[in-house]
């Protein structure tokens, strides 16, 4: 570890946190339906939208029938994606000449894009036209994206209103999301990433020439575009294989940074909605220090393991850290970072191979999302996944005084708190389930790429990112299986979909009970003790259900490391 | 529930047309009118024809070249295109070793590589990063010390003296963003396209 590198880290952290509260108040405005600078240019098109949908902006919605129109909305993306990848061949916008995706590769990509997961099973350069990368791919990286912010800010609306029955109208919310808030981003961060070296063509892939006389297909594409979006909406499925390793896909240092701050700006910045919509900006910044400590332990322990190396390379006299699938522009500490950062946030994309990283800085990664990816999280699923958190938290604080817990002046009841646990529950039963089917199936056990422990936290992180729809990988695993591909599905539709609807009812309860003013006996819910409970309960719920798993996978492997075990 | 599938139908539709093609479309021609060098890729030609892009390592196994990182991107086989085979810096298809920390072949690899090295170059600390493998396989870049590393090999080939060499590596370093973001680096096609000027003068 060196000094530079923790001053990278720590400028990181200030410029997120600086963005929090212009980002947060530009959003609060988009999501109450109050004009912004952007207004002139795009309230014709919005009404347009709405005109030809049929969609009446005053109507709001009840939470059931905001959370069908979300999944009606996703049925459709799915036949999109799903057609598109079938049919490659014969569409246009396809100079590689790619062919058709097979059946089972395709529903687990379409099922992965829609839950904004972005799992690569997929090539990239060596799977995917252009015209799926845009139509498909680009355009739901938006939508699920928007999606998942809609529903954060719906959950909150069901803290900040009183004894209403509606939590808003999802027509209305996706589309000014993606309207006000994603598109006018994308355009600026395009064009500098573009500046930055990324290409951005229609054209061909090129043949070069080497120097030494080899033939080099190099390739290319529309892929700027779908790198702002994919990293503003913290989806993180690659243009390439490679993913933001490859450097037409992060070329430079700067670009690496930038990249970095825009996948926690959003979800960052909707703490400070919170804030806003419930009368008090306090309440949003206890939750984000809540991830800020979480963070930064995760940060501080992968920076130091990937410093380290591994005791095989300190006993060769290299020095330098562990270098294996990492990109020598990025070195140590920004690719340590990045790795906390893109897991912490549900983004999944890669500046690094999360494979090849040495067992405790791998470790880290998979505890982030087995957490729930609510240090900062997904774009809006970060933001409900902690509030379920905060509920549970507050329940606790309420057992141990003996008084119904109350949260920015809603009482937190036996519905609620049974909600949460359900959407909690869920992470467990598919990572956990689904890896130890896979561990005793033969077949599955023969996609692992390495022998010993690791090859079983291959396993662990590819049901572990599919189930917190983040995406990353220990790609060393052939995922590309029947078995995988439609397993994997499962986990990330449940994942997704079995975490929100309960998320949705808590939303729709809360929001019809009175506000009630804080009293003597309130628990503070601003201060050093709350963020404390809360960063408590979320370790202890964690530790509990996944220290086992992780004791077999990374932990074993770390011992066995340090004992110069090889396998 | 019923009022909610035409606009779950007809707002997918118009969202996808203006997020999936007028978006990624307007952009294509916006970023090739304001940067069309690195919107179609950063290609360098020399004498009319393409030898790479300045952002895509190539392999260079030549002595009289300075080598870049290992590479571990595949391609599939020509005689069984259910099974792939090593093609280092293959552009089409990018990606890393995937081998982890206690992984055997790992190991055995650095080991090898260490002692080639250290035989080419006995009196300089082997760098980490010739001897592993980058994450997408098409690093550009090698650390000035990897660089600085092999300047004797290519002095001896060359003939050249190897102040010299040490110089152009030095000319040819970029140093950190603002001082501060990232690493110190030499790009390895740059560097060699440089050489190859220097010995023809």
């Amino acid at each position: 570890m060196t000094v530079i590198g923790w001053i990278q880290i720590l400028l990181y952290c200030a410029i997120v946190v600086a963005l929090v509260k212009p980002l947060g108040w530009y959003m609060t405005r988009v999501f109450n339906g109050e004009s912004t600078f952007l207004s002139p240019v795009l309230r014709p098109l919005e009404r347009g939208l709405y005109w030809v949908g049929g969609v009446d902006e005053k109507r709001e919605q009840h939470w059931l029938t905001y959370t069908i129109a979300m999944l009606l909305f996703h049925v459709g993306g799915v036949v999109i994606i799903y057609a598109l990848m079938r049919l490659q061949a014969v569409l246009p916008f396809n100079p590689a000449g790619q062919s058709a995706v097979a059946e089972d590769l395709s529903f687990n990509t379409a099922i992965s894009f829609i839950t904004n997961t972005n799992w690569q099973n997929y090539g990239g350069e060596s799977t995917l036209s252009y015209l799926v990368q845009m139509l498909g791919l680009t355009h739901q990286n938006f939508l699920s994206a928007a999606t998942g912010i809609a529903l954060a800010v719906a959950l909150i609306r069901g803290f900040s209103r009183s004894s209403m029955r509606t939590v808003g109208n999802f027509w209305v919310d996706v589309t000014r999301c993606t309207l006000y808030v994603l598109l006018p981003i994308c355009i600026v961060y395009t064009l500098f990433l573009v500046w930055q070296g990324m290409p951005q063509t229609l054209g061909a892939y090129v043949d070069a020439t080497t120097l030494e006389g080899g033939k080099q297909t190099i390739a290319l594409g529309p892929v700027a575009s779908q790198v702002a979006i994919k990293m503003l909406g913290t989806n993180g499925g690659g243009f390439f294989n490679a993913n933001a390793a490859h450097p037409f896909e992060n070329p430079t240092a700067l670009s690496n940074f930038v990249q970095m701050i825009s996948i926690f700006a959003l979800g960052a910045a909707l703490t400070n909605v919170f804030g806003r919509m419930v009368g008090n900006e306090r309440q949003g910044w206890a939750i984000l220090a809540v991830m800020g400590v979480l963070f930064i332990a995760g940060v501080a322990i992968t920076y130091w393991a990937e410093a380290n190396g591994t005791t095989a390379l300190q006993a060769l006299g290299l020095t330098g850290g562990n270098m294996e699938g990492k990109e020598v522009r990025f070195g140590i500490v920004a690719s340590s970072l990045f790795a906390v950062i893109t897991t912490a946030a549900s983004c999944g994309a890669v500046n690094a191979m999360h494979d090849s990283f040495t067992a405790l800085g791998g470790m880290i990664p998979l505890i982030n999302i087995e957490l729930g990816e609510i240090v900062v999280g997904g774009v809006g699923a970060g933001m409900y996944g902690m509030l379920l958190f905060v509920i549970l938290a507050i329940f606790v604080a309420g057992l141990m005084v003996g008084r119904t817990p109350e949260y920015v002046g809603k009482k937190i009841e036996a519905r609620e708190v049974k909600m949460a646990m359900l959407a909690i529950l869920v992470l467990p039963l598919m990572i956990l389930g689904w890896t130890a089917v896979a561990v005793v199936y033969p077949p599955a056990v023969a996609s692992m790429a390495n022998a010993g422990p690791h090859g079983f936290s291959e396993v662990l992180y590819a049901y572990t990112s599919q189930t917190g729809n983040n995406g990353s990988a220990f790609a060393g695993l052939t995922g590309n299986t029947f078995f995988y591909n439609t397993t994997g599905a499962v986990a990330m539709f449940v994942g997704r979909f079995f975490m929100i609807v309960p998320a949705m009812a808590i939303a729709g309860s809360l929001a019809e009970k009175k506000s009630i003013p804080p009293s003597m006996g309130t628990f503070p819910t601003t201060g050093g003790l709350f963020v404390g409970l809360v960063v408590g309960v979320i370790l202890i719920m964690g530790g509990l259900t996944f220290f086992p798993a992780l004791a077999l996978g990374p932990i074993v492997e770390h011992l066995a490391m340090n004992a110069n075990m090889l396998f | 529930m019923l009022r909610e599938i035409r606009p779950a139908i007809i707002l997918l539709l118009a969202l996808t047309a203006i997020t999936g093609l007028a978006y990624p479309l307007a952009m294509t021609a916006i970023a090739g009118a304001i940067f069309p060098k690195q919107a179609e890729g950063s290609l360098i030609e020399k004498d009319g024809k393409v030898v790479g892009s300045a952002l895509i390592g190539q392999e260079f196994k030549d002595d009289k070249y300075f080598h870049g990182r290992l590479s571990a991107t595949l391609a599939p086989d020509p005689n069984d295109s259910t099974k792939t085979v090593s093609a280092p810096y293959n552009a089409a298809n990018s990606g890393g070793s995937n081998l982890g920390p206690t992984s055997k072949a790992l190991n055995d690899r650095i080991k090898e590589d260490v002692d080639k090295l250290k035989a080419e170059n006995p009196d300089a600390a082997v760098p980490v990063d010739l001897v592993t493998t980058s994450a997408s396989g098409l690093d550009p870049d090698i650390s000035p010390e990897a660089a600085l590393f092999q300047v004797p090999r290519i002095a001896k080939v060359r003939k050249l003296p190897e102040e010299q060499l040490r110089q152009l590596v030095t000319q040819y370093t970029q140093s950190r963003f603002a001082g501060l973001l990232g690493e110190p680096r030499v790009n390895v096609l740059a560097l060699n396209l440089a050489l190859d000027g220097a010995a023809t003068k």
